[in-house]
Protein backbone atom coordinates (compact mmCIF):
# COMPACT_ATOMS: atom_id res chain seq x y z
CA UNK A 1 0.00 0.00 0.00
CA UNK A 2 1.39 3.26 -0.70
CA UNK A 3 1.94 5.64 2.05
CA UNK A 4 -0.96 8.03 0.13
CA UNK A 5 -3.47 6.55 -0.80
CA UNK A 6 -6.99 8.18 -2.60
CA UNK A 7 -6.49 11.90 -1.51
CA UNK A 8 -9.80 13.65 -1.63
CA UNK A 9 -10.19 17.54 -1.36
CA UNK A 10 -13.48 17.25 0.09
CA UNK A 11 -11.77 15.46 2.80
CA UNK A 12 -8.62 17.40 3.01
CA UNK A 13 -10.88 20.60 3.40
CA UNK A 14 -12.63 18.99 5.93
CA UNK A 15 -10.08 17.79 8.27
CA UNK A 16 -8.71 21.24 7.45
CA UNK A 17 -11.88 23.02 9.09
CA UNK A 18 -11.75 20.58 11.85
CA UNK A 19 -8.76 21.77 13.23
CA UNK A 20 -8.96 25.56 13.08
CA UNK A 21 -12.38 24.73 14.82
CA UNK A 22 -10.48 23.03 17.51
CA UNK A 23 -8.31 25.84 17.68
CA UNK A 24 -10.90 28.38 17.97
CA UNK A 25 -12.31 26.80 21.07
CA UNK A 26 -8.88 27.86 22.18
CA UNK A 27 -8.49 31.44 22.20
CA UNK A 28 -5.32 31.38 24.29
CA UNK A 29 -3.29 29.53 22.13
CA UNK A 30 -3.97 31.71 19.01
CA UNK A 31 -3.31 35.26 20.80
CA UNK A 32 0.22 33.06 22.02
CA UNK A 33 0.75 32.21 18.58
CA UNK A 34 -0.20 35.48 16.85
CA UNK A 35 1.25 37.53 19.54
CA UNK A 36 4.55 36.15 20.69
CA UNK A 37 6.62 36.93 17.41
CA UNK A 38 5.16 40.13 17.35
CA UNK A 39 6.26 40.96 21.38
CA UNK A 40 9.72 38.81 20.84
CA UNK A 41 10.59 41.31 17.29
CA UNK A 42 9.61 44.69 19.90
CA UNK A 43 11.67 43.48 22.48
CA UNK A 44 14.82 42.84 19.83
CA UNK A 45 14.41 46.05 18.19
CA UNK A 46 15.00 47.73 21.64
CA UNK A 47 17.75 45.32 23.10
CA UNK A 48 19.17 46.58 19.76
CA UNK A 49 18.61 50.20 19.98
CA UNK A 50 22.06 51.11 19.99
CA UNK A 51 22.52 48.88 16.12
CA UNK A 52 20.02 48.72 13.69
CA UNK A 53 21.77 46.83 11.26
CA UNK A 54 22.23 43.90 13.53
CA UNK A 55 18.28 43.96 14.44
CA UNK A 56 17.69 43.95 10.38
CA UNK A 57 19.67 40.91 10.05
CA UNK A 58 18.51 39.11 13.17
CA UNK A 59 15.05 40.34 12.96
CA UNK A 60 14.84 39.24 9.31
CA UNK A 61 15.72 36.06 10.58
CA UNK A 62 13.78 35.35 12.96
CA UNK A 63 10.37 36.55 10.79
CA UNK A 64 11.28 33.26 9.22
CA UNK A 65 12.41 31.03 12.49
CA UNK A 66 8.82 31.89 14.63
CA UNK A 67 6.89 30.12 12.25
CA UNK A 68 8.92 26.88 12.00
CA UNK A 69 9.30 26.82 15.99
CA UNK A 70 5.35 27.52 16.41
CA UNK A 71 4.12 25.14 13.55
CA UNK A 72 6.49 22.60 15.19
CA UNK A 73 5.17 22.33 18.78
CA UNK A 74 1.35 22.92 17.47
CA UNK A 75 1.76 20.03 15.57
CA UNK A 76 3.84 17.82 17.32
CA UNK A 77 1.11 18.34 19.94
CA UNK A 78 -1.77 18.12 18.06
CA UNK A 79 -1.08 15.32 16.05
CA UNK A 80 0.79 13.45 18.98
CA UNK A 81 -3.15 13.77 20.92
CA UNK A 82 -4.82 12.52 17.70
CA UNK A 83 -2.69 9.19 18.12
CA UNK A 84 -3.30 8.95 22.00
CA UNK A 85 -6.76 9.62 22.01
CA UNK A 86 -8.29 6.96 19.58
CA UNK A 87 -8.97 9.22 16.98
CA UNK A 88 -6.17 8.90 14.34
CA UNK A 89 -7.09 4.73 14.86
CA UNK A 90 -10.44 5.51 14.11
CA UNK A 91 -10.08 7.67 11.24
CA UNK A 92 -7.52 5.54 9.94
CA UNK A 93 -10.68 2.76 9.83
CA UNK A 94 -12.67 4.97 7.82
CA UNK A 95 -12.16 5.83 3.98
CA UNK A 96 -9.52 8.95 4.73
CA UNK A 97 -6.23 8.94 3.07
CA UNK A 98 -3.01 9.76 5.28
CA UNK A 99 -2.60 12.40 2.31
CA UNK A 100 -5.92 13.53 3.20
CA UNK A 101 -5.24 13.81 7.55
CA UNK A 102 -1.43 15.22 6.66
CA UNK A 103 -2.58 18.06 3.94
CA UNK A 104 -5.43 19.05 6.28
CA UNK A 105 -2.96 19.97 8.95
CA UNK A 106 -0.69 21.62 6.97
CA UNK A 107 -3.13 23.60 5.20
CA UNK A 108 -4.95 24.72 8.54
CA UNK A 109 -1.74 25.43 10.21
CA UNK A 110 -0.31 27.09 7.13
CA UNK A 111 -3.23 29.55 6.99
CA UNK A 112 -2.33 30.30 11.05
CA UNK A 113 1.06 30.67 10.18
CA UNK A 114 -0.11 33.00 7.22
CA UNK A 115 -2.06 35.16 9.63
CA UNK A 116 1.15 35.23 12.40
CA UNK A 117 4.01 35.78 9.74
CA UNK A 118 1.62 38.92 8.27
CA UNK A 119 1.41 39.99 11.81
CA UNK A 120 4.97 39.94 12.28
CA UNK A 121 6.39 41.05 9.08
CA UNK A 122 4.25 44.43 8.95
CA UNK A 123 4.93 45.21 12.20
CA UNK A 124 8.44 44.51 11.96
CA UNK A 125 8.88 46.66 8.34
CA UNK A 126 6.17 49.28 9.03
CA UNK A 127 6.56 49.86 12.66
CA UNK A 128 9.91 48.70 14.17
CA UNK A 129 11.33 49.91 11.04
CA UNK A 130 13.23 46.92 9.39
CA UNK A 131 15.24 47.78 6.73
CA UNK A 132 14.53 45.16 4.09
CA UNK A 133 15.42 45.78 0.24
CA UNK A 134 13.35 42.95 -1.24
CA UNK A 135 9.82 42.85 -1.78
CA UNK A 136 7.85 41.93 1.62
CA UNK A 137 6.10 38.95 -0.41
CA UNK A 138 9.30 37.14 -0.72
CA UNK A 139 9.51 37.59 3.31
CA UNK A 140 6.16 36.01 3.38
CA UNK A 141 6.96 33.36 1.24
CA UNK A 142 9.72 32.03 2.86
CA UNK A 143 7.82 32.60 6.29
CA UNK A 144 5.16 29.77 4.82
CA UNK A 145 7.23 27.30 3.72
CA UNK A 146 9.38 27.70 7.20
CA UNK A 147 5.77 27.31 8.84
CA UNK A 148 5.41 23.85 6.62
CA UNK A 149 8.83 22.80 7.39
CA UNK A 150 7.44 22.94 11.42
CA UNK A 151 4.22 21.18 10.46
CA UNK A 152 6.29 18.28 9.23
CA UNK A 153 8.82 18.11 11.42
CA UNK A 154 6.58 18.40 14.26
CA UNK A 155 4.38 15.93 12.46
CA UNK A 156 7.56 13.18 12.35
CA UNK A 157 9.00 13.43 15.80
CA UNK A 158 4.93 12.81 17.17
CA UNK A 159 5.43 9.47 16.51
CA UNK A 160 8.51 9.38 18.61
CA UNK A 161 6.88 10.79 21.49
CA UNK A 162 4.60 8.68 24.13
CA UNK A 163 3.35 11.86 25.83
CA UNK A 164 3.45 15.37 25.49
CA UNK A 165 6.40 15.43 28.00
CA UNK A 166 8.44 14.10 25.37
CA UNK A 167 6.90 15.99 22.62
CA UNK A 168 7.87 19.32 24.20
CA UNK A 169 11.44 17.84 25.02
CA UNK A 170 11.81 16.97 21.07
CA UNK A 171 11.82 21.24 20.46
CA UNK A 172 15.11 21.65 22.22
CA UNK A 173 16.48 18.34 20.38
CA UNK A 174 15.25 19.29 16.92
CA UNK A 175 15.32 23.02 16.70
CA UNK A 176 18.57 24.48 18.74
CA UNK A 177 20.81 22.54 17.03
CA UNK A 178 19.17 23.59 13.70
CA UNK A 179 19.38 27.50 15.45
CA UNK A 180 22.78 27.32 16.55
CA UNK A 181 24.00 26.07 13.11
CA UNK A 182 21.85 28.43 11.27
CA UNK A 183 23.89 31.39 10.59
CA UNK A 184 21.93 33.46 13.12
CA UNK A 185 25.14 33.70 15.83
CA UNK A 186 27.70 33.24 13.30
CA UNK A 187 28.65 33.38 9.75
CA UNK A 188 27.91 29.75 8.43
CA UNK A 189 31.69 30.24 7.06
CA UNK A 190 33.35 30.69 9.88
CA UNK A 191 32.60 27.79 11.94
CA UNK A 192 34.08 24.93 12.50
CA UNK A 193 34.37 22.83 9.40
CA UNK A 194 32.22 19.97 10.36
CA UNK A 195 29.79 21.96 11.85
CA UNK A 196 29.87 24.14 8.51
CA UNK A 197 29.16 21.25 6.90
CA UNK A 198 26.23 19.99 9.30
CA UNK A 199 24.82 23.00 8.35
CA UNK A 200 24.87 22.73 5.13
CA UNK A 201 22.79 19.68 5.51
CA UNK A 202 20.07 21.17 7.51
CA UNK A 203 17.02 22.91 6.52
CA UNK A 204 16.83 26.17 8.65
CA UNK A 205 20.28 26.99 7.43
CA UNK A 206 18.51 27.89 3.96
CA UNK A 207 15.22 29.32 5.75
CA UNK A 208 17.38 31.78 7.19
CA UNK A 209 19.41 32.04 4.22
CA UNK A 210 16.64 32.87 2.12
CA UNK A 211 15.39 35.46 4.87
CA UNK A 212 19.11 37.07 4.43
CA UNK A 213 18.47 36.88 0.50
CA UNK A 214 15.71 39.46 0.53
CA UNK A 215 17.16 41.27 2.90
CA UNK A 216 19.91 42.45 0.59
CA UNK A 217 18.83 41.97 -2.72
CA UNK A 218 15.89 43.82 -4.48
CA UNK A 219 15.51 41.03 -7.08
CA UNK A 220 14.22 37.47 -6.31
CA UNK A 221 18.13 36.40 -6.65
CA UNK A 222 19.00 32.58 -7.89
CA UNK A 223 20.52 31.79 -4.77
CA UNK A 224 16.85 32.58 -3.11
CA UNK A 225 15.32 30.50 -5.34
CA UNK A 226 17.75 27.56 -4.44
CA UNK A 227 16.92 28.03 -1.09
CA UNK A 228 13.47 28.32 -1.23
CA UNK A 229 12.92 25.25 -3.24
CA UNK A 230 15.12 23.08 -0.77
CA UNK A 231 13.26 24.32 2.13
CA UNK A 232 10.38 23.33 0.39
CA UNK A 233 11.72 20.12 -1.20
CA UNK A 234 12.94 19.27 2.78
CA UNK A 235 9.21 19.71 3.90
CA UNK A 236 7.83 17.25 1.58
CA UNK A 237 10.19 14.76 2.44
CA UNK A 238 9.35 14.55 5.78
CA UNK A 239 5.89 14.72 5.62
CA UNK A 240 6.46 11.88 3.32
CA UNK A 241 8.66 10.59 6.35
CA UNK A 242 5.81 11.57 8.87
CA UNK A 243 2.65 9.93 6.60
CA UNK A 244 4.77 6.50 6.87
CA UNK A 245 4.66 6.99 11.02
CA UNK A 246 0.95 6.57 10.69
CA UNK A 247 0.04 3.03 10.54
CA UNK A 248 -3.06 1.87 10.60
CA UNK A 249 -2.63 -1.28 12.10
CA UNK A 250 -1.99 -1.34 15.83
CA UNK A 251 1.30 -3.69 16.21
CA UNK B 1 -14.01 -14.14 -0.51
CA UNK B 2 -17.23 -14.63 -1.21
CA UNK B 3 -16.78 -17.63 -3.91
CA UNK B 4 -16.92 -20.70 -1.45
CA UNK B 5 -20.22 -19.24 -0.01
CA UNK B 6 -23.36 -20.64 -0.93
CA UNK B 7 -25.60 -17.48 -2.09
CA UNK B 8 -28.46 -15.99 0.35
CA UNK B 9 -27.02 -15.25 3.99
CA UNK B 10 -23.00 -15.64 4.25
CA UNK B 11 -22.10 -14.63 7.49
CA UNK B 12 -21.06 -11.30 8.46
CA UNK B 13 -17.64 -12.23 10.04
CA UNK B 14 -16.20 -15.34 8.90
CA UNK B 15 -13.30 -16.52 10.78
CA UNK B 16 -10.95 -19.72 10.38
CA UNK B 17 -7.83 -20.54 11.61
CA UNK B 18 -7.67 -16.94 12.78
CA UNK B 19 -4.17 -16.04 14.65
CA UNK B 20 -2.95 -12.75 15.93
CA UNK B 21 0.58 -11.90 17.47
CA UNK B 22 1.31 -8.59 19.03
CA UNK B 23 4.27 -6.64 20.01
CA UNK B 24 7.65 -6.19 18.30
CA UNK B 25 10.27 -8.21 17.36
CA UNK B 26 11.51 -10.50 20.06
CA UNK B 27 8.53 -9.79 22.43
CA UNK B 28 5.96 -10.69 19.86
CA UNK B 29 3.77 -13.15 21.47
CA UNK B 30 0.15 -15.27 20.41
CA UNK B 31 -2.89 -13.37 21.78
CA UNK B 32 -5.13 -14.54 19.59
CA UNK B 33 -5.01 -18.66 19.02
CA UNK B 34 -5.97 -20.12 15.94
CA UNK B 35 -10.03 -19.23 16.35
CA UNK B 36 -12.54 -20.32 14.16
CA UNK B 37 -16.53 -18.85 14.02
CA UNK B 38 -19.04 -17.10 12.28
CA UNK B 39 -20.82 -13.95 13.04
CA UNK B 40 -24.54 -14.47 11.70
CA UNK B 41 -25.76 -11.00 10.08
CA UNK B 42 -28.71 -9.00 11.08
CA UNK B 43 -28.27 -10.07 14.79
CA UNK B 44 -26.58 -9.35 17.99
CA UNK B 45 -23.51 -11.22 18.54
CA UNK B 46 -21.96 -10.39 22.24
CA UNK B 47 -18.10 -11.13 22.61
CA UNK B 48 -17.64 -11.92 25.97
CA UNK B 49 -14.49 -13.02 28.50
CA UNK B 50 -12.83 -11.53 31.30
CA UNK B 51 -10.73 -8.32 31.12
CA UNK B 52 -7.10 -9.11 28.89
CA UNK B 53 -8.68 -11.90 27.20
CA UNK B 54 -8.30 -10.63 23.74
CA UNK B 55 -11.63 -9.22 22.81
CA UNK B 56 -10.33 -6.35 21.87
CA UNK B 57 -7.48 -7.34 19.65
CA UNK B 58 -9.83 -9.55 17.81
CA UNK B 59 -12.16 -6.55 17.29
CA UNK B 60 -9.32 -4.64 15.80
CA UNK B 61 -8.68 -7.64 14.01
CA UNK B 62 -12.01 -7.58 12.29
CA UNK B 63 -11.86 -3.45 11.49
CA UNK B 64 -8.69 -4.53 10.35
CA UNK B 65 -6.32 -2.33 12.28
CA UNK B 66 -4.21 -4.98 13.58
CA UNK B 67 -1.27 -6.19 12.29
CA UNK B 68 0.28 -9.36 12.18
CA UNK B 69 -2.87 -11.33 11.74
CA UNK B 70 -2.92 -15.18 9.75
CA UNK B 71 -5.28 -17.02 9.15
CA UNK B 72 -8.76 -16.26 7.46
CA UNK B 73 -10.71 -13.48 8.22
CA UNK B 74 -13.38 -12.80 6.04
CA UNK B 75 -16.06 -9.47 7.06
CA UNK B 76 -18.96 -8.54 4.75
CA UNK B 77 -17.40 -10.74 2.45
CA UNK B 78 -13.89 -9.13 1.67
CA UNK B 79 -10.42 -9.81 3.38
CA UNK B 80 -10.92 -7.80 6.57
CA UNK B 81 -8.93 -4.68 6.20
CA UNK B 82 -9.76 -4.20 2.39
CA UNK B 83 -9.96 -0.29 1.93
CA UNK B 84 -13.61 -1.30 0.54
CA UNK B 85 -14.79 -2.24 4.30
CA UNK B 86 -14.06 1.29 5.13
CA UNK B 87 -17.47 2.99 5.18
CA UNK B 88 -19.12 -0.19 5.77
CA UNK B 89 -18.27 -0.43 9.12
CA UNK B 90 -18.78 1.31 12.10
CA UNK B 91 -16.13 0.94 15.43
CA UNK B 92 -16.48 2.36 18.66
CA UNK B 93 -12.62 1.92 20.69
CA UNK B 94 -12.87 1.00 24.10
CA UNK B 95 -11.93 4.79 25.13
CA UNK B 96 -14.04 7.47 23.17
CA UNK B 97 -12.16 8.58 20.14
CA UNK B 98 -13.43 12.00 20.41
CA UNK B 99 -12.12 15.87 19.96
CA UNK B 100 -12.35 17.00 23.34
CA UNK B 101 -11.97 20.29 22.33
CA UNK B 102 -14.90 20.43 19.21
CA UNK B 103 -18.66 20.76 20.41
CA UNK B 104 -20.72 16.94 20.08
CA UNK B 105 -22.22 18.78 16.51
CA UNK B 106 -18.98 19.44 15.57
CA UNK B 107 -17.25 15.92 16.05
CA UNK B 108 -20.04 14.33 14.60
CA UNK B 109 -19.94 16.73 11.35
CA UNK B 110 -16.23 16.13 10.95
CA UNK B 111 -16.23 11.88 10.97
CA UNK B 112 -19.27 12.55 8.41
CA UNK B 113 -17.64 14.75 6.03
CA UNK B 114 -14.63 11.75 5.88
CA UNK B 115 -17.28 9.05 5.25
CA UNK B 116 -19.59 11.18 2.92
CA UNK B 117 -17.53 13.88 1.55
CA UNK B 118 -18.70 16.72 -1.09
CA UNK B 119 -20.98 19.98 -0.84
CA UNK B 120 -23.47 17.90 -2.69
CA UNK B 121 -23.45 15.49 0.34
CA UNK B 122 -24.51 18.33 2.69
CA UNK B 123 -27.99 17.99 3.70
CA UNK B 124 -27.50 14.17 3.84
CA UNK B 125 -24.89 14.04 5.93
CA UNK B 126 -26.63 16.70 8.56
CA UNK B 127 -29.79 14.51 8.83
CA UNK B 128 -27.11 11.94 8.93
CA UNK B 129 -25.73 13.81 12.22
CA UNK B 130 -29.18 14.69 13.33
CA UNK B 131 -30.38 10.83 13.31
CA UNK B 132 -27.06 9.72 14.93
CA UNK B 133 -27.35 12.38 17.73
CA UNK B 134 -30.59 11.34 18.70
CA UNK B 135 -29.93 8.09 18.54
CA UNK B 136 -27.79 8.37 21.42
CA UNK B 137 -30.12 10.80 23.08
CA UNK B 138 -27.84 13.85 23.28
CA UNK B 139 -29.64 16.04 21.68
CA UNK B 140 -30.10 18.20 24.55
CA UNK B 141 -25.97 18.60 24.48
CA UNK B 142 -25.26 18.81 20.89
CA UNK B 143 -23.59 22.08 21.33
CA UNK B 144 -21.67 21.14 24.50
CA UNK B 145 -17.46 20.62 23.83
CA UNK B 146 -17.30 17.01 24.13
CA UNK B 147 -14.78 17.61 26.63
CA UNK B 148 -17.35 18.89 29.25
CA UNK B 149 -19.33 15.49 29.34
CA UNK B 150 -19.86 12.86 31.35
CA UNK B 151 -17.78 9.97 30.68
CA UNK B 152 -21.02 7.75 29.78
CA UNK B 153 -22.12 10.91 27.41
CA UNK B 154 -18.11 11.03 25.88
CA UNK B 155 -18.64 7.02 25.23
CA UNK B 156 -22.15 8.28 23.57
CA UNK B 157 -20.45 10.10 21.46
CA UNK B 158 -18.16 7.48 20.05
CA UNK B 159 -21.18 5.85 19.57
CA UNK B 160 -22.91 7.88 17.46
CA UNK B 161 -19.68 8.49 15.00
CA UNK B 162 -19.89 4.43 14.46
CA UNK B 163 -23.45 4.92 13.93
CA UNK B 164 -23.02 8.22 11.16
CA UNK B 165 -23.17 6.65 7.62
CA UNK B 166 -25.46 3.62 8.21
CA UNK B 167 -22.92 0.71 8.58
CA UNK B 168 -23.87 -2.76 7.70
CA UNK B 169 -21.81 -3.95 10.56
CA UNK B 170 -21.15 -2.51 14.01
CA UNK B 171 -18.45 -3.08 16.31
CA UNK B 172 -18.68 -1.59 19.62
CA UNK B 173 -15.83 -2.73 22.53
CA UNK B 174 -17.57 -2.84 25.42
CA UNK B 175 -19.68 0.02 24.69
CA UNK B 176 -21.73 0.14 27.66
CA UNK B 177 -19.04 0.52 30.35
CA UNK B 178 -19.47 3.14 33.17
CA UNK B 179 -23.00 3.61 31.92
CA UNK B 180 -25.85 3.85 34.68
CA UNK B 181 -28.37 1.42 34.34
CA UNK B 182 -31.10 3.73 32.43
CA UNK B 183 -28.92 4.87 29.92
CA UNK B 184 -27.93 0.90 29.07
CA UNK B 185 -31.11 -0.27 29.12
CA UNK B 186 -31.65 2.35 26.31
CA UNK B 187 -28.94 1.64 24.58
CA UNK B 188 -29.34 -2.08 23.94
CA UNK B 189 -32.72 -0.91 22.69
CA UNK B 190 -31.25 1.32 20.44
CA UNK B 191 -28.74 -2.21 19.30
CA UNK B 192 -31.73 -3.75 18.83
CA UNK B 193 -33.39 -1.70 17.14
CA UNK B 194 -30.59 -0.82 14.66
CA UNK B 195 -30.84 -4.79 13.78
CA UNK B 196 -34.49 -5.10 13.18
CA UNK B 197 -35.25 -1.90 11.54
CA UNK B 198 -31.63 -0.96 9.98
CA UNK B 199 -30.41 -4.48 8.97
CA UNK B 200 -27.06 -4.44 10.75
CA UNK B 201 -25.27 -6.12 12.10
CA UNK B 202 -23.37 -5.64 15.76
CA UNK B 203 -20.48 -7.72 17.14
CA UNK B 204 -20.40 -6.22 21.08
CA UNK B 205 -17.68 -6.92 23.84
CA UNK B 206 -18.43 -6.91 27.13
CA UNK B 207 -16.59 -8.28 30.31
CA UNK B 208 -20.18 -7.75 32.14
CA UNK B 209 -22.05 -11.16 31.89
CA UNK B 210 -25.27 -10.00 32.77
CA UNK B 211 -25.47 -7.95 29.28
CA UNK B 212 -24.83 -11.54 27.47
CA UNK B 213 -28.67 -12.42 27.67
CA UNK B 214 -29.64 -9.04 25.91
CA UNK B 215 -27.37 -10.75 23.04
CA UNK B 216 -28.75 -13.17 20.15
CA UNK B 217 -25.46 -15.05 20.21
CA UNK B 218 -22.52 -15.46 22.32
CA UNK B 219 -18.83 -15.79 22.03
CA UNK B 220 -17.40 -16.86 24.74
CA UNK B 221 -13.35 -16.08 24.87
CA UNK B 222 -10.69 -16.50 27.37
CA UNK B 223 -6.84 -16.69 27.18
CA UNK B 224 -7.03 -15.61 23.28
CA UNK B 225 -9.39 -18.97 22.52
CA UNK B 226 -13.10 -19.25 21.86
CA UNK B 227 -14.87 -21.16 24.68
CA UNK B 228 -17.84 -21.59 23.31
CA UNK B 229 -20.17 -19.96 20.47
CA UNK B 230 -24.38 -20.44 21.43
CA UNK B 231 -27.23 -18.78 22.24
CA UNK B 232 -27.67 -17.69 25.53
CA UNK B 233 -30.81 -20.13 25.82
CA UNK B 234 -28.47 -23.29 24.78
CA UNK B 235 -25.76 -22.43 26.81
CA UNK B 236 -27.56 -22.24 29.98
CA UNK B 237 -29.03 -25.46 28.67
CA UNK B 238 -25.86 -26.72 27.79
CA UNK B 239 -24.26 -25.92 31.34
CA UNK B 240 -27.27 -26.40 33.29
CA UNK B 241 -27.23 -23.40 34.74
CA UNK B 242 -29.44 -20.20 35.24
CA UNK B 243 -27.30 -17.40 34.20
CA UNK B 244 -24.70 -17.23 31.41
CA UNK B 245 -22.51 -16.08 33.71
CA UNK B 246 -22.69 -19.68 35.62
CA UNK B 247 -22.46 -21.25 32.34
CA UNK B 248 -19.25 -19.20 31.56
CA UNK B 249 -18.00 -20.62 34.53
CA UNK B 250 -18.66 -24.21 33.84
CA UNK B 251 -17.00 -23.99 30.90
CA UNK B 252 -14.33 -21.86 32.44
CA UNK B 253 -13.48 -25.00 35.07
CA UNK B 254 -14.01 -27.81 32.23
CA UNK B 255 -11.37 -26.18 30.62
CA UNK B 256 -8.98 -25.58 32.89
CA UNK B 257 -9.57 -29.34 33.98
CA UNK B 258 -8.81 -30.80 30.91
CA UNK B 259 -5.42 -28.57 30.52
CA UNK B 260 -4.78 -30.00 33.87
CA UNK B 261 -5.26 -33.63 32.81
CA UNK B 262 -3.30 -33.19 29.38
CA UNK B 263 -0.54 -31.39 31.57
CA UNK B 264 -0.58 -35.04 33.72
CA UNK B 265 -0.99 -37.38 30.71
CA UNK B 266 2.73 -38.18 29.76
CA UNK B 267 2.56 -38.93 26.28
CA UNK B 268 1.15 -35.83 25.16
CA UNK B 269 4.96 -34.41 25.82
CA UNK B 270 6.78 -36.25 22.99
Amino acid sequence: MTAMTAMSGARTAATAARVLRQLRHDPRSIALMLLVPVLMLTLLRFVFDGSPKTFDGIGASLLGIFPLITMFLVTSIATLRERTSGTLERLLAMPLGKGDLIAGYALAFGAVAVLQSVLATGLALWVLGLDVVGSPWLLLLVALLDALLGTALGLFVSAFAASEFQAVQFMPAVIFPQLLLCGLFAARDTMHPVLEGLSDVLPMSYAVDGMTQVLTHTDMTAEFVRDAGIVAACALLVLALGAVTLRRRTP
Amino acid sequence: MMNNQPEGDPAAVHAHDLSVRRGTGRTLRTVLDSLAFDVPRGRITGLLGPSGCGKSTLMRAIVGTQAHVTGTLDVLGDPAGHPRLRSRIGYVTQAPSVYDDLTVRQNLDYFAAVLDPGRAAADRRAAAVTRAITDVDLTSRAGALAGNLSGGQRSRVSLAVALLGTPELLVLDEPTVGLDPVLRRDLWNLFHDITTTRGATILVSSHVMDEAERCHDLLLMREGRILAQDTPDALRTRTHSTTVEEGFLRLVDEANANAADAALTPEQSR
